[in-house]
This record gives structure tokens, sequence and C-alpha cells, in this order.
């Protein structure tokens, strides 16, 4: 369901294939996991095809718990229904959103 | 313009029906309800099934669910003989399909929040924080942000409906069986919850069978229509289809006319009379 890897000071969690009820809860051990460990964190959706609100609201818990650690979160390379979905729940205003990690700056 | 002339995503009949229905008989009692009904849903389509009341369009409802048995026929839901199938397999198919119930079927001592709540405490095991997160997601997509902690007594009708429309698809179903939407409804918020039901199928794909007898929310929201009249299909289309069709109980239906069955003298004097020495 996902892969880790390092851009500038972020981890980044490349994820791919479905986020759904099934697997939700060990993204959401992974993600508070890395924002335990002090560290921003990218989230890549460049190969996720589906994501339902189980996977959504822990990116939303992730996002608060970041900024209560003054750390940065964001989501790179949305689209398609997964795109939609934020749209439809407008968290598409409320995620930084980032068309690729290239577009990412120290 | 419905979404099969818009072309829009997630519109049209793809080719996979997620529900077939063949040669579905019904009875209560000695009567028949439906009357070797065929009825099929592509998956991703909004269907509506509009009747008179006793046409057999909640009855069919039903039988999709699996809340009663059929006399004969089969019915085939996302792959799931209904039939021959197990508990377990009822069940596990039951927790991909949502059910939004006329007057909400809310429970009465619970907040609104919990009875949203209430399908993913029974059926998941997902963290409290997250199902939290996801009922409030849920409600504000149906634009009841602010209300988790009023009791279903404090809301208006179009609340209760929005509140059960927020239950039926908490745990995203591909599948929502929606049991007459406006019944009950203001003009405007019968249109708020037609456009909410159009922006689901859009961002989610959600394929719904939606029942209801209110025209103007079931020509703008539906890809194909179901008519049903007297436990039989009198016709199955398009929207314009359905306009232009020249089966005189689909006219009388679209244009509001009253039925004029002709009148069997001895048989309803026998009604009349049934209960006479």
């Amino acid at each position: 369901m996902y892969e880790l890897s390092r851009h500038l000071h972020y981890q980044v969690l490349h994820l791919h294939g479905e986020v759904d009820l099934n697997n939700s809860p060990k993204l959401r051990e992974q993600v508070l996991d890395i924002l335990e460990q002090g560290q921003s964190l990218l989230v890549d959706f460049a190969a996720l095809t589906y994501i339902d609100s189980s996977g959504v609201a822990t990116l939303v818990e992730g996002l608060n718990v970041s900024k209560g650690k003054s750390l940065q979160f964001g989501i790179v390379g949305a689209g398609g229904s997964p795109l939609q979905v934020l749209q439809l729940t407008r968290l598409d205003q409320v995620f930084p959103l980032f068309a690729a990690l290239d577009e990412i700056k120290e | 313009m419905s979404a099969v002339e818009a072309g829009g995503e997630g519109a049209g009949a793809p080719s996979q029906a997620i529900i077939q229905v063949t040669d579905l008989v019904t009875h209560y009692g000695d009567r028949q309800i439906l009357k070797s009904v065929d009825f099929s849903v592509n998956r991703g389509e909004i269907m509506v099934v509009m009747g008179g009341s006793g046409s057999g369009k909640s009855t069919l409802l039903r039988h999709l669910l699996a809340l009663e048995k059929a006399t004969s026929g089969r019915i085939v839901v996302d792959g799931v003989d209904i039939g021959s199938a197990s508990r377990k397999q009822l069940t596990e198919l039951r927790k991909g399909i949502g059910v939004a119930f006329q007057g909400g079927a809310l429970l009465s001592s619970m907040s609104v929040a919990d009875n949203v709540k209430l399908p993913l405490r029974q059926h998941t095991r997902l963290n409290e924080d997250t199902i939290d997160i996801m009922a409030r997601l849920k409600l504000e997509l149906m634009n009841l942000s602010g209300c988790e902690d009023l009791m279903p007594a404090e809301l208006s009708g179009g609340m209760l409906k929005r509140t059960g429309l927020a239950r039926a698809v908490v745990m995203d179903p591909k599948l929502l069986f929606f049991d007459e939407p406006s019944a009950g409804l203001d003009p405007v918020t019968s249109v708020e919850l037609d456009d909410l039901i159009l922006k689901l199928r859009e961002a989610v794909n959600i394929t719904m069978v939606v029942v209801t007898h209110e025209l103007e929310s079931a020509f703008k929201i539906a890809d194909r229509i179901t008519v049903l009249f007297d436990g039989e299909i009198a016709k199955v289309g398009t929207p314009e289809e359905i306009r232009a069709c020249d089966d005189e109980r689909v006219q009388n239906m679209i244009n509001r006319r009253p039925r004029k069955d002709p009148v069997d003298a001895n048989k309803y004097l026998n009604r009349l009379t049934a209960g006479a020495r």
C-alpha cells in the first residue's frame, strides 16, 4: 500500500493502489509514527487509484497532529478519483497540495 | 439534462450490471405484488424506480435488500445470488450497501453524530478518532456541520433525511438505496437533496437506486427510470425515453392523470359487500 522515501527534510509516503477500511489503520499507524518522530510528511498520491473516507480521515488527523507539532504536512500528485474526493469534501482547500515533489523546495 | 446526455464521468450505462433481477414474482399472502419483474442496474448509474402507491416499488426495494423471500425468480446483487447466499455472504454484501430510509430511521436515543457513527462502530475496527472524523466529514457534506450533538427530535424533516443519508454513506458503499428522498420536503430542500445525490455520484461513482414518486426529482437525477405499474414493469428508459413513451400508464403517471381502469362490476360489488351477511 505504501513505500517510504526522503525528499529534502520530508519523509515521503508513496501510496499506491487503494486505501480503504482494510488498510487505513496501518496507514494511520505509519503517519502518526512519522509525526511522533518530529518529521514533516508528504503523502504522494501519484500512484493512488482510490482512497475512501477512512483514508481521508487518517490524513486529516495527520494534518491536525502536524499543526500541533509545528511540522509540515502536504499531499503531492493528487489526481483522478482521489482528488475528486478531496474536492467533494472541500479538503483541497485545507491540505497543502503540490503537483510534484520537485515543486517543493526547502 | 441528464448525466447520460452530458456524457459525464460515471454516467451512462457501464456494461456491467451490479443488480440483476430475473423473473421476480412475490406475494403477500394470496396477493401477487410483483409479476415476473426483470430489472437491472449498471455500475455507477442512478436508477430511479417510479410508480404509484401499491405499484410494488417498495416491495422491489425490500427484495433487493434481501429483507424478504421471493416466491420465485432470481436476484443477484454485486455477484451475490440473494436467494442462495449464506447469512455470512449477505452480511458481507450489506456492508457494501447503504440504505437511506424514508423517514431517516434514526435512533431517537442517540445524537446525530452517534447515529452516523453507528455502522462504523458495528462493522469496522477503526480507531474512534478516525470514526469521529469520518462522521464529521459526512455531516459537512450534508451541510449538517454543528448539528453533531443534536438529537433526532430536534431536527427538521430535511435535516433528518440528510442525517439518514450521511449514515447511509458513512462506510463509502458502492451501492446506495434511497427510499423517497423528496417525500415531505419543501421544494428548496428537495432540490438541494437532488444536487447532493448528483454530487455524490460524480465524486465517488456510487451506484444508486432511488425509489420515488416525485417526477421533477426523478427526471433531474436519473440516468434511467423504471416505471412500475401494478407489479409489472411498464417501461425502462432514460428520462427522455420515458417522456416520449406512448404507454398510457406511463403517460398518466407523468401527466398526473388519475387511472381509469374499467370496473369489473361483479368483483367490485363483491369487494364492497365482502363483510356483509
